[in-house]
């Protein structure tokens, strides 16, 4: 099959991993993987992010098959089961909050900037090489280690999902992917009743 | 007898993973729920069998 501009999006995936790794106000650009899913899923009812441009998908498929780092196994039921995956996005979106919730008290002044990044919501990596200062307030920062945060989690997830299971595992349990079938769910019910 | 593929909806999580490997385009996402395939156009192949990441689609033969 000829391969569309959009098969190269992965670059853009990797690169935003290397950016963050540099300054880690780059983090910022990650919105955009939020925020696109989310408005063609809202606005279109589809899930073309997925289906056609989202670099994370393409990453892992290439990594996985390409270069063929995984076992192709099938994944455990449980992993693909509506509870896990449901279970997953509430999981994965409370902290979410708790780290914009974080952000906001740096921006209001009541606690100090943390130049670490939060892998797995546990283990608190050194991070202050891709720190340079920013102009604005240390809030700013703060979302940027937070949000850089969420996505290097979520890369190593789907890396180790990677390995163990198909190269895309991590598209079963993803929550962006999970969130915006849902709302393609709701929306089209929406039209049929 | 002929070989198609098909999904078992319920369990789709519409990735659309199955639609890039597809030789034939047969394969589409349609309102972001669950894949369908065209079975005229299906040829069995068994590319998306392997590739889908929850490993819900299987080769069924059919009557011709
Ligand atoms: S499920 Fe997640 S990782 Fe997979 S294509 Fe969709 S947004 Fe990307
Ligand atoms: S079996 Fe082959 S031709 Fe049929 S839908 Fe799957 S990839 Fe396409
Ligand atoms: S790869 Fe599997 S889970 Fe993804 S859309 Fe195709 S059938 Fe559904």
């Amino acid at each position: 099959m000829k391969k569309k501009w959009y098969d190269h999006l992965w670059i853009f995936s990797l690169t935003y991993l290397i950016l963050g790794f540099l300054n880690i106000l780059f983090a910022w650009l990650g919105l955009i993987c939020f925020v696109v899913p989310l408005m063609i899923s809202i606005g279109h009812g589809n899930k073309a992010y997925c289906n056609k441009y989202c670099g994370r998908g393409q990453l892992f498929s290439l990594l996985g098959g390409r270069f063929g780092l995984s076992r192709k196994h099938d994944m455990p039921k449980w992993m693909k089961s509506k509870y896990f995956r449901y279970g997953f996005l509430i999981f994965f979106f409370t902290m979410f909050f708790m780290m914009l919730w974080n952000t906001y008290l740096v921006f209001a002044g009541e606690r100090t900037l943390a130049q670490k990044v939060t892998l797995l919501w546990t283990f608190k990596l050194p991070w202050h090489w891709a720190y340079h200062g920013t102009l604005v307030s240390d809030g700013v920062a703060q979302f940027a280690f937070g949000f850089y945060s969420v996505m290097l989690t979520s890369t190593v997830l789907g890396f180790v999902t990677m390995i163990l299971f198909k190269p895309r595992s991590w598209c079963v349990y993803c929550p962006m992917g999970t969130m915006t079938q849902l709302i393609c769910k709701a929306k089209h019910k929406e039209v049929k009743s | 007898m002929k070989r198609k593929a098909k999904v078992k909806k319920e369990q789709c999580v519409a990735c659309g993973c199955c639609v890039k490997v597809c030789p034939r385009a047969a394969i589409t996402v349609p309102m972001g729920i669950c894949a369908v395939i065209d079975e005229q156009l299906c040829v069995g192949c068994g590319k998306c069998v392997k590739e889908c990441p929850a490993s819900i689609i299987e080769l069924r033969e059919v009557q011709e």
